[in-house]
């Protein structure tokens, strides 16, 4: 075997990323394990609310690291752990903390897939002699012979569907790497991993943010800026009512997301919602649940998977969250070649600056960008 | 189960060139240790005959380390390890009031040891920089001492770097001022020659598994007289210096790696090694972009172990390249493993002047001292092939090398 075949597998330590290196092993190929080291689990533990001990299930914890090591032990692969925790800093929770503090709403699963994990898993990858890495990612990228060009496609799990994570992928990073649980369901890969001997055949996914342990956001913020001896910024500002009619003062835009019914500290007969967040003037606006639906949205900072870029208007179904039906609407190119505009048919709930919008033709990613 | 790669298989060469990491038994030391498991399996502490043949191995090994260390017998410790030897020392002699003297390169054992007498012990601790090439000042020692020290503790050889330090000086230093010290010889022990009354410490920690002996087993040097806590009570074991059974196939195990790192010492062998070790170290020079961090790096020659160089990879991510040569057959270390098995930049050359990058960007290359000239011929081969790769691939050499 040449060492042009070696396939780098990132292991989390999870059922996922474990099958997909079993199955890899077993198929006969030349597989390495890696896992990035992201973050530090106990940096801020115990500070502020934050749990003491991390639940196993969490990337990066020892518990993880030490169920990656025992599966790749278990396949008879190298495994190497890799540090990466300064460029997880800058790259993800730096920028995770700042969009939070400006009163948007981040995605630090797709900032760490756009900038870090597969960039890095590639580079990485290639110095140590494997030219390709494979994922536990539930998608399924394949080339396309006639418009010559890598296509990422939902997976055959839909309810595990990975894509909207995905969107930042480039043709490149796309042709160097293999997602084997694309075509399975969640069931069938714990049968895969149970076939293939694996203890942690029955362990739970993990659901959270990785970095932010009990996943309460705005601990985190708070325990992250007084280690980094920061103060949070003054970001209180007004309450206001979409009438404009003045509500009260609240004490900082990181409280906020838009569609949040909780928390608001105003009592009103009928529930209201965070419809706005403007990060200059710290105001908040509220109102109804029918007033957050938007017609359109703005997107910027756009990937293209399966065009080489938006020349006429398309019709897409847009993915704006996780756990977001795609809805139909009409994208149309921008001024700005790295930015669109996409027209709802139908007004969508809470369209969330900071999010992705991710853009569909049927099962195939057509490319993606963030929630202006 | 089926095996999944050809990796980790018999088929790559494999040269190890961690020896500070730890170093395998000698077929010697494990055929010393073999009647010690079932046959004499008695504690050295029974009466009758079974114990007493476990005792007679623990005293003939005794012997060994006296001589090895240039002390009476009665003046010999064995303990679990380099650690636990560390931690003695600091945790023994020290208290609330008193002060430490120790060096920013010292191993954790002794690096956190001070760290938690400095922090809830109430001792102050004064942490002395080492110079650029990785030597420690002992004028800097005495600049450091105060009415209040009580220890000094300083490393002989140091893991990263090699570099010996000029513990007689310091020695000196400690009679003059009437402080107490303490060497971690872990690294030094079996490469050059130990003489603990020359030295005038009053302890000394050296750990087996480095000297070709079983990893668990180690001992210290106390001086008689030495107003040393234990670390561990019970019962009255090792003079009530260090309570619990004695690992007597482990202590077995030591005395004849002493014995033969004695002779090591003596009959040319590390000249053979630094041989090679010199070899090893003009290869990597002649690549473009490299050098050497400390050790006379800057023109002023520094007496090193043997065995130990430590190197720079410019536009290299260290750790990536010993994951690389690791697939190629060849064991390596670069920095420090962090709680995760991630590689943290060495403390030691951060202390030493490097920048982040260049840590990262660094390798030590320690030769066991069975170490052949097959063995430097093949990482010179596979060396260049894996740098040469990661800066192929590197986003920072993209830019600067074309």
């Amino acid at each position: 075997m040449t060492e042009r075949e070696t396939i780098a597998v990132a292991m989390s330590g999870g059922v996922d990323s474990s099958t997909a290196a079993a199955m890899l092993a077993h198929a006969g190929e030349t597989v390495v394990g890696l896992t990035l080291q992201l973050w530090d689990q106990t940096r801020l533990a115990g500070k502020h609310g934050i749990p003491d001990a991390p639940k196993a299930g969490r990337c990066c914890s020892l518990d993880d690291v030490y169920d990656a090591r025992r599966v790749a032990h278990q396949l008879g692969i190298p495994y190497y752990v890799v540090n990466q925790e300064a460029r997880f800093e800058q790259d993800v929770v730096r920028p995770f903390v700042s969009e939070y503090l400006a009163g948007r709403t981040p995605i630090p699963c797709s900032l760490c897939n756009n900038h870090l994990k597969f960039d890095q898993l590639l580079q990485t990858a290639r110095s140590i002699g494997a030219s390709r890495i494979a994922t536990g990612h539930y998608a399924i990228n394949e080339y396309d012979e006639e418009r010559g060009r890598w296509i990422l496609k939902r997976p055959a799990d839909l309810a595990k569907d990975q894509t909207y994570f995905l969107f930042g992928l480039t043709q490149a990073q796309l042709a160097h790497t293999l997602f084997p649980l694309g075509r399975l369901t969640k069931p069938e890969v714990r049968e895969e991993a149970r076939r293939h001997g694996l203890a942690l055949a029955e362990k739970p996914d993990s659901q959270e943010i990785c970095f932010i342990p009990g996943g309460d956001y705005k601990q985190f913020l708070t325990a992250y800026l007084e280690e980094q001896g920061e103060t949070m910024p003054e970001t209180a500002g007004d309450l206001v009512m979409s009438t404009g009619e003045v509500l009260g003062r609240h004490e900082g835009v990181s409280n906020f997301t838009v569609g949040q019914r909780k928390g608001l500290g105003v009592a009103s007969p009928t529930p209201l919602y965070v419809l706005q967040i403007d990060s200059a003037s710290h105001r908040v606006t509220v109102g109804a649940d029918a007033e957050l639906a938007t017609k359109t949205l703005r997107a910027d900072r756009l990937n293209w998977i399966s065009l080489a870029g938006l020349e006429r208007p398309m019709r897409v179904k847009v993915k704006i969250r996780h756990r977001h039906e795609p809805a139909w609407a009409t994208l149309e190119p921008d001024s700005r070649p790295d930015a669109a505009t996409a027209t709802f048919d139908e007004p969508q709930r809470a369209v969330t600056p900071g999010q992705s919008a991710v853009f569909y033709d049927g099962d195939e990613v057509v490319g993606g960008g963030w929630i202006v | 189960m089926a095996s999944g790669s050809g990796l980790v298989s018999g088929a790559v060469k494999r040269v190890y060139m961690d020896a500070n990491a730890t170093t395998p038994l000698l077929p010697e030391v494990v055929e010393a240790m073999h009647p010690y498991w079932m046959e004499f399996f008695g504690n050295a502490s029974s009466i009758h005959l079974d114990g007493q043949r476990a005792r007679t191995a623990v005293d003939r090994a005794r012997e060994v380390l006296a001589e090895l260390f240039h002390c009476h017998e009665a003046e010999v410790v064995f303990n679990s390890g380099g650690t636990e030897g560390d931690n003695t020392a600091i945790f023994g002699l020290l208290r609330p009031g008193d002060h430490l003297i120790t060096t920013s390169i010292e191993h954790s054992a002794v690096l956190q040891s001070a760290r938690r007498v400095g922090g809830t012990g109430g001792v102050g601790v004064t942490y002395v920089d080492p110079e650029p090439s990785g030597l420690i000042d002992p004028e800097a020692i005495r600049a450091a001492l105060r009415p209040e020290t009580r220890l000094i503790s300083v490393m002989l050889a140091n893991n990263e770097t090699g570099v010996l330090q000029p513990v007689e000086e310091i020695g000196r230093i400690a009679a003059e001022a009437g402080v107490f010290f303490h060497i971690d010889a872990v690294q030094g022990a079996g490469k050059v020659p130990l003489d603990v009354r020359r030295i005038g410490c009053h302890l000394l920690s050296i750990s087996a598994h480095k000297m070709h002996g079983p990893k668990g087993v180690g001992a210290m040097f106390v001086r008689r007289g030495t107003p040393l806590e234990p670390l561990l009570v019970g019962g009255s074991h090792e003079r009530r210096r260090r309570a619990g059974t004695e690992n007597v196939p482990g202590i077995v195990g030591l005395g004849k790696a002493a014995e033969l790192a004695m002779k090591s010492v003596e009959d040319g062998t590390w000249d053979r090694v630094a041989g090679l070790r010199d070899r090893l170290e003009a290869g990597v020079l002649a690549l473009s972009g490299t050098g050497l961090n400390g050790a006379g790096s800057d023109g002023k020659p520094v007496a090193r172990a043997a065995n130990t160089t430590n190197l720079w990879f410019d536009q290299v991510e260290g750790e990536a390249l010993v994951i690389a040569l690791d697939l190629k057959g060849v064991a390596v270390s670069g920095g420090s493993a962090c709680h995760s098995g991630a590689t943290e930049p060495s403390h030691v050359l951060l202390a030493m002047g490097l920048d982040k990058a260049r840590a990262r960007a660094s390798l030590r290359f320690s030769l066991l001292k069975t170490a052949t000239d097959a063995d430097v011929d093949h990482v010179l081969r596979v060396v260049p092939e894996a740098v040469e790769k990661l800066r192929a691939v590197s986003p920072l050499a993209a830019r600067t090398l074309g």
